[in-house]
């Protein structure tokens, strides 16, 4: 069994490290992987902006390229959600139940198909956890409060298999932090004013760490962060989980 | 004037926002704390969810079975294809009975048919009745928000407003005494009144009667004092009969306001004795958004605000921002319909983050709906130039590996660039925001380096 591993555009460029983490990971529990080099992009920029047509010509590269392997893996929610409810709309010609059956985000793939137990990391840290929208309410990696389900939360279960850490509670835990893609430019003021809403809550509890399965949230938030010259750090999840401080 | 520069203009005053914010979010609040005593919740989401789609298909039948019911009641039932000739059905009403004054109780299909102004230009007072309703016609402007109406304001302005309008006391805001003046003011306006309109929450088909909930208690006080009803209501309100009704009754205080239900459902299944009572049921586009297989759902909508309440967006731009008479998500969905040009920025005013399809007690799929518009209005052509060529250009470097590599290569000069060349005003990012730096390698040349030293 292969899996193939797609690193969204802007990890490749912006966060590589986060992309590095996540092989870190991979070869740790030993799943056999390929990277296919031609890969860029899932396409979501354009489908969000409502560009249908740009976003079907990468949704096509992306599954001609992915399509042949038994399950795909990748480190950001919103992509993965991008592929998972996106592309039947966008490719209604091709059969995409079988490529978005078997594309995991990170955390769900660990949790769900690995079923890791162990981490053998240590990460001494007072750690918030930022539930990107699209993991928390497209993929479900943990119980919307909007939802009166039993609760569960999935990053949170990994996270607690890491020596030594410490996960904050928040006063909004699961409110968005106004990244949206094209909006956090179309609607800056408002954008930041939640992005700044989020640090604050964060800030409140004492983390001294935000973390997420979207590197794009905490780009947005590491954006105010820095110009604030705040102390806090943002972290992409598969980097504590290979425990880089 | 889009949404984005409206929203940039409320959000200046920070402590209001605030303010704003923390007061919707308290309504969220209680909407999850009374949901959590209902161990069903969800269960009862689902059933309205498909008791409206069942509605929505069979609309034909059931909007005639409730005007049979109707006529059988003794009500006097009318037909409008648009807000103009519902304004000139409840004006025919009116003059026909010589009526001068009227009282209205909360109603957001007489505010879609911009009602008022069009009996005021006939000479009839109309008064209404809600306190939130009538401290924002005191200042002549729209509601900013579907069931709190005059959300944006603070006591204290409240209070300069009866001032003036009321003669309250000067410098009083207590909220106490300013709802007792407003009471007494009222009960005149009622007394004095000579017809009564109202909205209407539910149609039941199967009794031909109607349903309005308040919590002032304003719509009985209407109906009863003077001797003509006049019920407005949008034809996509009807339920089939009482037993959906108790769900969608249970569904909807709780996901407004957290209240288990509103202090008055009153029901009205026909005149009052020697009193005459009209329903008016409205289509005004409707019918069109009917036709709509990826919008048809959002003629579910109970108006409950409750994806208003949890709308991140809305909570920090205020109603007004939006330019339609009804804000926040299902705002957005609805007035496209009614304007693409005038409304345009509307479904772009969201992050998707899917809170409000997930508070919405008849499961609109409200944030798939906004982006499905987003998609619309750009096959329509309402995107900007510069916009539409970044799209393409991304799309065109995304679908080709050795471009991707080209695009990449010149974003690396993000690296050595001095600031005021990265950060000016066409840099909406940077204005808040350090922009990321391009990492010195790429994940891919990380990649590479790494599978070699293996």
């Amino acid at each position: 069994m292969t899996v193939g591993l797609f690193i969204p555009c802007y990890i490749d460029q912006f966060y590589p490290q986060v992309g590095m983490a996540t092989v870190k990971l991979l070869e740790k529990f030993g799943i056999d992987f390929e990277y296919p080099f031609e890969q860029t992009c899932c396409g979501q920029p354009m489908a969000n902006s409502g560009c249908t047509s740009d976003a079907k010509k990468v949704a096509e590269k992306f599954y001609n390229e992915f399509i042949n392997y038994d399950q795909i893996i990748c480190p950001s929610g919103s992509c993965v959600a991008m592929i998972k409810h996106q592309y039947p709309h966008l490719l209604p010609d091709k059969d995409i139940k079988p490529l978005s059956e078997k594309t995991y985000e990170l955390v769900e793939f660990l949790t769900e198909i690995s079923e890791i137990n162990q981490l053998e990391v240590s990460y001494p840290h007072k750690v918030g956890i930022h539930q990107s929208c699209h993991g928390l309410r497209e993929l479900k990696l943990a119980s919307a409060t909007e939802l009166r389900i039993d609760s569960y939360n999935k990053v949170e279960t990994l996270l607690k298999k890491v020596k030594d850490i410490e996960i904050i509670s928040l006063d909004r835990s699961d409110e968005c932090c106004g990244f949206g893609g094209m909006f956090s430019t179309y609607e800056e003021a408002i954008s930041c004013s939640m992005g700044n809403d989020r640090i604050q809550d964060h800030l409140k509890h004492q983390a001294t760490i935000i973390t997420g399965v979207d590197m794009s949230c905490l780009m947005h938030l590491e954006g105010l962060i820095k110009r604030q010259k705040s102390p806090l750090q943002v972290k992409h999840i598969a980097e504590i989980l290979v425990g880089e401080q | 004037m889009n949404h984005a520069v409206k929203a940039s203009k409320f959000i200046e005053d920070i402590e209001r926002t605030k303010w704003h914010n923390d007061a919707l979010w308290f309504l969220r609040q209680k909407r999850d704390r009374i949901s959590d005593t209902i161990p069903e919740w969800e269960d009862l989401r689902e059933k309205a969810s498909l008791i409206k789609d069942h509605v929505i298909s069979n609309l034909d039948e059931y909007l005639i079975e409730f005007e049979n019911n109707a006529i059988r009641n003794g009500i006097k039932v009318h037909w409008a294809i648009d807000g103009e000739e519902h304004n000139r059905t409840v004006y025919d009403i009116l003059k026909n009975h010589n009526v001068t004054k009227v009282v209205k109780s909360k109603s957001m299909l007489t505010e879609e048919c911009h009602l008022n102004p069009f009996l005021e230009e006939k000479g009839i007072e109309v008064v209404d009745t809600d306190l939130g309703e009538r401290i924002i016609q005191f200042r002549n402007e729209p509601p900013s928000h579907i069931v709190v109406p005059a959300i944006h304001l603070k006591k204290e302005e409240i209070g300069e407003l009866f001032e003036e309008k009321l003669n309250t006391e000067k410098g009083n805001s207590d909220p106490q005494y300013l709802t007792e003046e407003a009471r007494q003011h009222l009960r005149e306006k009622f007394l004095e009144a000579e017809a009564g309109i109202t909205g209407v929450n539910f149609a039941v088909a199967s009794e031909g009667g109607v349903v309005v909930c308040t919590n002032e208690g304003n719509a009985d006080l209407g109906t009863n004092l003077p001797p003509i009803h006049i019920a407005c209501m949008g034809l996509e309100k009807i339920v089939p009969g009482k037993e959906e009704l108790a769900v969608f009754l249970r569904l909807l205080a709780r996901s407004a306001t957290g209240q288990p239900i509103t202090t008055y459902t009153s029901h009205f299944f026909g005149p009052r004795k020697d009193g005459e009572m009209h329903i008016i049921i409205v289509d005004n586009g409707r019918s069109k958004i009917l036709g709509e297989e990826d919008f048809k759902k959002s003629l579910a909508c109970i108006r409950c605000g409750a994806c208003i309440n949890t709308c991140p967006i809305y909570r920090r731009s205020g109603g007004h921002s939006y330019g339609y008479v009804i804000p926040g998500p299902i705002g957005s969905v609805l007035a496209p319909h009614y304007n693409m040009k005038k409304h345009q920025s509307l479904p772009f005013a969201s992050t998707l983050c899917g809170s409000c399809t997930n508070v919405c007690p008849v499961k609109i799929d409200l944030h798939h709906q906004l982006l499905k518009w987003r998609e619309v209005l750009t096959q329509q052509g309402f995107i900007k130039p510069s916009k539409k060529l970044m799209m393409k250009l991304m799309g065109i470097a995304l679908n080709s590996s050795t471009l991707y590599g080209i695009a990449a290569f010149f974003a690396k000069s993000l690296r050595w660039m001095p600031r005021f060349m990265i950060y000016h005003s066409l840099n909406k990012w940077g204005n808040q925001r350090e922009i990321p730096e391009p990492a010195k390698e790429s994940f891919k040349t990380a990649f590479k380096k790494h599978k070699k030293s293996k």
